[in-house]
């Protein structure tokens, strides 16, 4: 029996869920099985593909969970600790019992993908595969003919957001799950926002989840998206990204990937409006046997866009990463700016990069620019901190997150900065952003 | 305090250090001088633990402990530390960090438990005063950037919060013009105290004109040949190392 027909048979063994859905959800998951079935799972072979071995995915048997509990102790120890309007899944099945949408302005609507298609809801049936189609990747494919749950979440033009938007998505430990959840976001014109996506789970776990998001930018608007990864490091995770950016949109993307065995993100761009501006800020860690690839691509579709660009990657171990960065300039899309840089750090002699930056330009006046380099620690500057006083893996932790400080310093969540310097750097004696103090320094000089 | 005893050292398979030994006390200001080539250098990195000096023979304890025993940062807390004659550029670790996270590694190792935050800025204060520096500097990255002069001035700020019991300070005066060389040799004065030494290894008398040594060893070829009181640096500046090395041979 084939890879891809462990997934169409569990498919089939689904279907009797879907039997009263509306039809244009039903040819929209036929499309997605069809896809699948026609693609099969991705091989080395494929470009895209071509330094990320997909067959711990492919040879799986993954089963669909119908519920969602979860211990509200366990919940809350792997929760971020941040004042948010909050969705839960566990193993990508809604928990109400775990979300919280208190206080939530009616301008806003936060809602599980279930509830939207239940209701055939407006905010899904143009939107919901738009801008990542069943011909994206086998994944999306496969996502769209699973589709079940997620999160919609749409924002009223004008709207200012005071408390982030928090989806957590909890992996459980046991018999292996999988889950397809897709996000759909769409930011009105001029409103601003933050998105957290957070992944994490018993350290037990070995699920997959396959994630599709899609993020509609209107005119002006402003959204900062954190997706955070602290998957268990046996599960496995995928990610398709895609964001549309009208005139004047300004988005964030803070890809912090610290877990999982597995890791596949794609994120993309698409600037189709006069002054849209990206910035894409990455932060990979991979220790033991992880496996993370990043591909980004950035498509200056009009004239006068702006994108930044800022990977930095931490490999110990026989970690191997993979970052390939593509920034795209359509004819004619003049006076736009495209910098990309991605710098990697390899903590041990077995850990392994991939690093490819692409950029494809067809108009004459842009300024762009891209560069990747790759080191390791400086053991001078580990000797001198020594000397100081300070153990040997503090220093290498300090400049471990020294070397993430570029991207780091930009995560204004402190929750979220405080997890992924526990996570790249262990415990050190202070805060290393010391904020406070430094802010303390400066007001000395008055 | 400082005892070191025969001290036989090679750097690649070449002796550098041929038998040298020096008796340091408290409150005691040791100025080392010597050629290039000489071991200056060799002494101070070898006490500090820095890799690639291999000691044959000898032995260095301080406050009757063995220092060759002893991790790098063992030496750092036990009060034994070094300035450095050419200090390394950190990026993306910012000064306040550096002290704040050495000094309380320093205290913790003591037993003495963190210093509260507000007690630990009014005391970087006072010292960034003394050092003519501005509070802009904590928020710098260690070193980056900084000029010759700066960088010499962040070393001493470190010791001036980090309060060793014994400092030494390898050509701390190199590259230094006259007013930086007077800011440094201040900070330098100010941690003169009872239970409190310095050894400064320099080139040039000079410095010893703005830090008064209580000894001064001339060390040639790996020994010590001829230690004597401040006035011996102002021969030396007079006649040049050479008298030295004959009177020796």
């Amino acid at each position: 029996m084939s890879d891809t027909q462990t997934f169409l048979d569990t498919l089939k063994a689904r279907s009797s869920n879907y039997t009263a859905e509306p039809t244009w959800i039903a040819a929209r998951r036929q499309a997605g099985t069809a896809r699948f079935e026609a693609l099969g799972f991705p091989t080395r072979r494929d470009e895209e593909w071509k330094y990320t071995d997909v067959r711990s995915i492919a040879q799986g048997n993954f089963a669909i969970a119908d519920n969602a509990e979860f211990s509200p102790a366990t919940a809350a120890a792997l929760t971020l600790p941040i004042d948010a309007y909050r969705l839960t899944f566990v193993d990508g099945v809604f928990s109400s019992a775990l979300s919280d949408l208190d206080s939530l302005p009616s301008s806003v609507q936060v809602l599980p993908l279930s509830k939207a298609l239940a209701e055939n809801h407006e905010a899904v049936g143009g939107p919901l595969g738009r801008l990542t189609g069943v011909d994206f990747s086998p994944f999306a494919a496969l996502n769209t003919a699973f589709m079940e749950e997620g999160a919609v979440v749409r924002i009223a033009p004008g709207t200012v957001v005071e408390k982030p938007i928090l989806l957590q998505f909890l992996s459980r430990a046991g018999q292996p799950m999988m889950c397809h959840p897709r996000v759909l976001v769409e930011a009105g014109g001029r409103s601003e926002a933050t998105l957290i996506e957070h992944y994490t789970g018993e350290s037990e776990a070995t699920n997959f989840t396959n994630v599709v998001g899609e993020l509609m930018l209107d005119r002006g608007a402003i959204l900062a998206h954190y997706k955070l990864q602290e998957a268990p490091l046996g599960d496995l995770h995928v990610a398709s990204i895609h964001v549309e950016q009208g005139r004047d949109t300004r988005y964030t993307s803070y890809n912090l990937s610290l877990g999982g065995a597995l890791v596949r993100n794609d994120l993309i761009s698409d600037l189709n409006g006069q002054g849209a501006e990206t910035n894409f800020l990455g932060l990979f860690f991979g220790q033991g046997r992880q496996h993370v690839d990043n591909h980004t691509k950035v498509n200056h579709n009009a004239p006068l866009t702006f994108s930044n660009e800022n990977y930095k990657g931490i490999l110990d171990d026989r970690a191997h990463g993979v970052f390939n960065g593509k920034v795209y300039v359509k004819r004619d899309s003049q006076k736009i700016e495209g910098f990309q840089s991605n710098q990697n750090l390899l903590l041990s002699d077995r850990a392994h990069i991939d690093a490819k930056p692409e950029l494809e330009i067809y108009a004459d006046d842009v300024k762009c620019s891209h560069g990747t380099t790759t080191g390791q620690l400086d053991e001078e500057a580990i000797y001198a901190l020594r000397t100081r006083g300070i153990d040997e893996a503090t220093a290498r932790g300090l400049l471990t997150l020294a070397f993430a400080g570029e991207v780091l310093d930009k995560v204004t969540l402190d929750a979220i900065a405080e997890r992924v310097e526990l996570a790249v750097a262990g415990k050190l004696p202070e805060r290393f952003n010391l904020a406070g103090l430094v802010e303390a320094a400066v007001s000395l000089n008055d | 305090m400082l005892q070191v005893k025969d001290l036989h050292v090679t750097v690649e398979g070449n002796e550098i250090l041929k038998g040298l030994t020096l008796t340091i006390n408290a409150g005691e200001v040791h100025a080392i001088m010597g050629p290039n080539g000489a071991g200056k250098s060799t002494l101070s990195a070898v006490i500090a633990g820095k890799d690639g000096y291999e000691v044959t023979q000898g032995t260095v304890t301080f406050e009757g402990k063995d220092v060759l025993e002893m991790e790098i940062e063992e030496r750092a807390q036990a009060g034994l530390l070094l300035g450095f004659q050419y200090p390394v550029e950190i990026p993306g670790v910012k000064n306040i960090y550096l002290l704040k996270s050495a000094l309380n590694a320093q205290r913790v190792a003591r037993g003495e438990g963190e210093m509260p935050a507000p007690e630990f800025m009014k005391l970087v204060k006072e010292k960034l005063g003394y050092m003519k520096m501005d509070a802009s500097f904590l928020q710098r990255a260690v070193n980056e950037g900084f000029s010759g002069g700066e960088k010499k001035r962040n070393e001493i700020l470190q010791m001036l919060v980090l309060q060793p019991k014994l400092a030494m300070l390898d050509e701390i005066d190199s590259g230094l013009d006259i007013d930086a060389m007077k800011v440094v040799a201040d900070g330098v004065n100010s941690l003169r105290a009872e239970d409190r030494a310095i050894l400064l290894v320099t080139h040039y008398q000079r410095l010893l004109d703005y830090i008064v040594p209580d000894q001064v060893h001339v060390l040639v070829d790996g020994r010590i040949v001829k230690t004597g009181d401040a006035e011996l640096a102002k021969q030396l500046e007079a006649n040049g190392y050479e008298g030295i090395e004959e009177s020796v041979a």
